[in-house]
This record gives C-alpha cells, sequence and structure tokens, in this order.
C-alpha cells in the first residue's frame, strides 16, 4: 500500500527548473531511497513532500493527506539537512520541548536509548560531537511516532565509524514500522539501506528498482585494480577486447572491462613478466549504475 | 498554550545562560543607576533640571536602556541565529508554527525587561528615596506600550538583517542614537529646546517622558501616545512585510 505519492512535481526556482516531473510511490514500511549527485533536486523534492515548500505542478499525498495539512505534521517527521538547535539548548530540553509539539509524542527516553544519546541527556548542542548531532536530529524526527520519517542527508560530515553506526540505527527503526524517506549521495548509504532507490539527475528521476535491479542493468562490468611490477605500456592492455578503459590511479592501473577481462589481463602480464601486486577485482556498484545511466559520476562533489 | 509555555521556558532557560544578555540587559542598568545615585550631587535638588534631582530623572532613562538592550540587541540576534541554524526551518516541519517560537521570544524578553525594570525601581526607592510611579495604572499602561514600541523596532532589525552579524551591527547602531534622545548622556531636561522637541519624537524619548509624567502623577502626554503608536505602525508594519522565516 502506498504512503506517499508523487505524480508529476514540478518545482521551479525562477528561470531554473530543480525538479522537472517527478513521479514515484512509496510502500508503508518500505526505506525508500532518493540518490542523486549533489543540485540533483532530490532535497527539493522531499521538502515538497515535507509541505516545506510548494510544488509549481503535480500532485502529492502523503498518508492520504495534501502536504501542506497541518494534520500531517503530526504523522511525517523530518530530519533536514544542516539543521542545527541552540547552542545552549540541552538534549533533554530539546527532547521534552519537541515531544510536548505532537498529541502522541514517543517515550523520548527509549530514542535516546535507541540512538546511544542517553548518556549526553544534559549536554549542552554545542558540546556534542557531529554524531551525536546527528543522532539527536534523527531523534527529534522520530518523537512524534511518526508513520513517515524523511531523512535528509543523514551522514555527510561524519566519519565512516559514525556513519556505519547510523545506518545500523536505521535497520532498528525500520522494525518500528516507520516508513523512511531517505535522501543521499553516498552510493554505499542507499545499497546498504534501501529497499528500493530513485535515481535522480537534473531533476527528473533516471531509474526506479532495487538496488540489486539498478546494479544488474549494468552487469557484467569488472574493475580490476592492481600495482604493476614495471611500467606497461598501457596500449597492451587497451587493445584488449575485454578492456573498455585504463586508467591510471596513484601507482596503480584501474582497468575496466567485461566477460572474461580479467584472465585477458593477466595472460598479457605474465607474457611480460610483469607482476601484479596487491590485485583486486571488483564487481559492479550502483555507482557504476549511475554512471551508466546518466553518463557521470555520483559522488563528484563530495567523497565520504 | 502548553506548547508556548514549553517554548517560553525554553527560551527562558536559554538568555539566562547568557552572560553577556545578563549582563548588559539586567546587571548594567542596576549597577548604574546604584553608581548615578552614589554621587551626591546627583541626590540633591537641581534648578537647571527644573527643581528634579538626577537620580529621578535617570530611573526611567534606565528602564527603558534596559529595554531597548534586550529589544533591539538581543531579540534580532536570538532571531537570526535561529534562523541561520535552521531551527526555525525544523520546527516548521512539526505541528507548531514557527511564529510561536518567535511568540516566545518576545515573551521572554518582555520578563527579563519586567525583571529589570522591578530591580531599577527597587535600587531608586530603597536605595534612594525615588518616588514610585502615582499614577501606577497609566505607568503600567505606558510601559506595555513602551515594550511594544522597542519590540517592533527590534523585530524590522530581524526582518532587514540577513545574518546574525549584521542583526548585531544594525541593533548597535541604532542602540547610541535611540539612547541619546532617550537622556542616558543627558537627561531630556538638560536638552536644549531643539534637541528635546527631537527627543520628543523618537520612540524612546516619548517612552521617557511618559513614564516621568506617569511617575509624576499626570497621565502621559497625547503626544508621546501618539508618537509611540506612529512607531509601532511603522516598524511592525515594515517588519510584518519583510519578515522572511528561512
Amino acid at each position: 500500500m502506498a504512503i506517499i505519492e508523487v505524480d508529476g512535481l514540478v518545482k521551479r526556482y525562477g528561470e531554473r527548473t530543480a525538479v522537472d516531473g517527478v513521479s514515484f510511490t512509496v510502500d508503508a514500511g518500505e526505506i525508500f531511497g532518493i540518490l542523486g549527485p549533489n543540485g540533483a533536486g532530490k532535497t527539493t523534492t522531499v521538502e515538497c513532500v515535507e509541505g516545506l515548500r510548494t510544488a509549481d505542478a503535480g500532485t502529492i499525498r502523503v498518508c492520504g493527506l495534501d502536504p501542506g495539512d497541518v494534520a500531517l505534521r503530526h504523522r511525517l517527521g523530518a530530519q533536514l539537512q544542516e539543521s542545527q538547535l541552540q547552542d545552549k539548548l540541552t538534549v533533554r530540553e530539546a527532547m521534552e520541548l519537541y515531544s510536548s509539539f505532537y498529541r502522541h509524542p514517543a517515550d523520548w527516553r527509549e530514542l535516546l536509548d535507541l540512538l546511544g544519546l542517553r548518556d549526553k541527556i544534559d549536554s549542552q548542542f554545542r558540546r556534542l560531537s557531529g554524531g551525536q548531532k546527528q543522532r539527536l536530529s534523527i531523534a527529534l524526527a522520530l518523537v512524534g511516532n511518526p508513520e513517515v520519517a524523511v531523512l535528509d542527508e543523514l551522514t555527510t560530515g561524519l566519519d565512516p565509524q559514525a556513519r556505519r553506526d547510523v545506518w545500523d540505527l536505521i535497520d532498528g527503526i525500520r522494525e518500528r514500522g516507520v516508513t523512511i524517506v531517505l535522501v543521499t549521495h553516498f552510493m554505499e548509504e542507499a545499497e546498504r539501506l534501501c529497499d528500493r532507490l530513485a535515481l535522480i539527475d537534473a531533476g527528473k528521476i533516471v531509474a526506479l528498482d532495487s538496488p540489486a535491479g539498478l546494479v544488474a542493468t549494468v552487469d557484467g562490468v569488472q574493475r580490476i585494480r592492481f600495482r604493476p611490477s614495471a611500467p606497461l605500456d598501457h596500449a597492451l592492455l587497451s587493445a584488449l577486447p575485454e578492456v573498455t578503459d585504463v586508467a591510471r590511479s596513484g601507482r596503480q592501473l584501474v582497468i575496466t572491462g567485461h566477460g572474461n577481462v580479467l584472465h585477458a589481463v593477466t595472460s598479457v602480464l605474465a607474457r611480460n613478466q610483469i607482476i601484479a601486486a596487491d590485485l583486486r577485482v571488483e564487481q559492479t556498484t550502483l555507482d557504476d549504475a549511475f554512471v551508466a545511466l546518466t553518463g557521470r559520476n555520483l559522488e563528484t562533489q563530495e567523497t565520504p | 498554550m502548553n506548547v508556548l509555555y514549553r517554548l517560553t521556558v525554553t527560551e527562558t532557560k536559554l538568555t539566562l545562560r547568557e552572560p553577556i544578555v545578563m549582563f548588559f540587559g539586567i546587571v548594567l542598568p542596576a549597577l548604574l543607576l546604584t553608581i548615578i545615585g552614589l554621587v551626591p550631587a546627583f541626590r540633591e535638588a537641581n534648578p537647571d533640571l527644573g527643581g528634579a534631582r538626577t537620580i529621578d530623572l535617570y530611573v526611567p532613562i534606565v528602564i527603558v536602556m534596559a529595554g531597548t538592550m534586550l529589544a533591539l540587541a538581543v531579540l534580532p540576534q536570538a532571531f537570526a541565529a535561529n534562523r541561520e541554524k535552521g531551527v526555525l526551518r525544523r520546527m516548521a516541519t512539526t505541528p507548531v508554527r514557527p511564529a510561536a517560537l518567535l511568540a516566545a521570544q518576545l515573551l521572554n524578553l518582555v520578563l527579563f525587561s519586567v525583571v529589570a525594570t522591578v530591580i531599577v525601581l527597587a535600587i531608586g526607592r530603597l536605595g534612594y528615596g525615588v518616588a514610585l510611579p502615582s499614577n501606577l495604572f497609566g505607568y503600567l499602561l505606558f510601559y506595555v506600550l513602551g515594550l511594544v514600541t522597542m519590540l517592533s523596532l527590534g523585530l524590522l532589525v530581524a526582518a532587514l538583517a540577513p545574518t546574525t552579524a549584521a542583526a548585531s551591527a544594525i541593533g548597535t547602531v541604532l542602540y547610541f542614537p535611540l539612547l541619546f534622545f532617550a537622556g542616558l548622556w543627558a537627561p531630556r531636561e538638560a536638552m536644549s529646546d531643539l534637541l528635546r522637541r527631537i527627543s520628543d519624537f523618537t520612540p524612546l524619548g516619548a517612552i521617557v517622558q511618559g513614564l516621568n509624567d506617569a511617575t509624576a502623577g499626570v497621565w502621559p502626554q497625547l503626544l508621546h501616545v501618539a508618537v509611540m503608536v506612529g512607531w509601532i505602525v511603522v516598524t511592525g508594519g515594515l517588519a510584518a512585510r519583510y519578515f522572511r522565516w528561512q
């Protein structure tokens, strides 16, 4: 059953069309990802869903309600990109305050336990680490016991460990029966968490499928990385029919190809008496899918 | 109502955690009046001031100074900070409108202004025998009108200032000339006729004179009520016109 229905959404800022006819539905209990490079229109899309912006065209229904409906604010929780709190507000005060906004608030102490913030309860916002701030932000998005939670750029700015911790939490939140819309430009995050994904580029959905389904669209592509023991003429490799690209990355060579590319490459190396150190073969990722679908790289502006 | 109460309590706690606000809004006015009263000459009737004592004249001036600090420096900065940090946007996703936070901020500043006023009146009365307002009802009415005037001005700065830094700068630039005409450096009674005429038409000059009149037991002059209503309409109207939540 669809809990969010977006049909033909268009949003313009002056001359620029940020969202250009986006349609998708999200089922109850699902983790739905919206993935795309910065500036693709992801945030604008969810801000229309949250009721923070008014669509120029198209219809949006969330829990059967119009996004502008005040009743929806009791049923939808939002974690906004780069949204902070007052510096000297404590975690306890924030939770008490925001839970007083809702008719049927969640037990905020339990939420703090779930998010690992219980021992920070009397800390002021400015004293929290980036990860703790982000987790508090999630707690505030959930304190109203929402049916839908929209989480925008959940892990941007977090270190890898904090990011993985937050990912584990999302699994726990799903078990509470909350439908989650996750906006991200990290393909690893989308791959790890989402049931289904909409890839957005330049305001349009270019693909909508499960992560595995998206990867399957470009299946067969492999990437081989190794450090050659002696200099090697790239032409020897790029001449191989299985190889589509040869690139240098520091002292490493990165070869993209398909079919039996690994065998073809190692044969060439053996013939030239070159040893491939640190050889790794990578399977197709969502990033490859994104490149294949849009011709552009997903994580161009910010690297995790 | 419960939400507004909680928001106001939270704002009050946050304000109490700002030593600078506490100092300039509460401690400094109290200190200033205490120091003025310690000068023996300021406790004598002064023929140049129409027979009034300097300390008598400074009670309303210091009360207005405290209110202006809260309205003009604290309010716009706190509001700009909440806008910059996305506090208002976050609130817009909840069932509570960001306007409720603004209302709580205003209530909070009224609270602190009242505290400062009571302290200053108490120091004046207990320390230096300054008479309490004879026309208490008129004093309260005029005081409320004065607060609304100062807060409208603060809201206009909040509406126009793009950033926290700008809010603080605009507030400071306005603060000194306004307090000059309120008589902080030379009471209205010591001003030349021209300066006093100008002061009549400035928001703080009108407030000080109105509070003086009510203290003396008469009703504030219609001119000063009209001046303040005028300022409220203009600044409040412009603030509403240019207000941005984001």
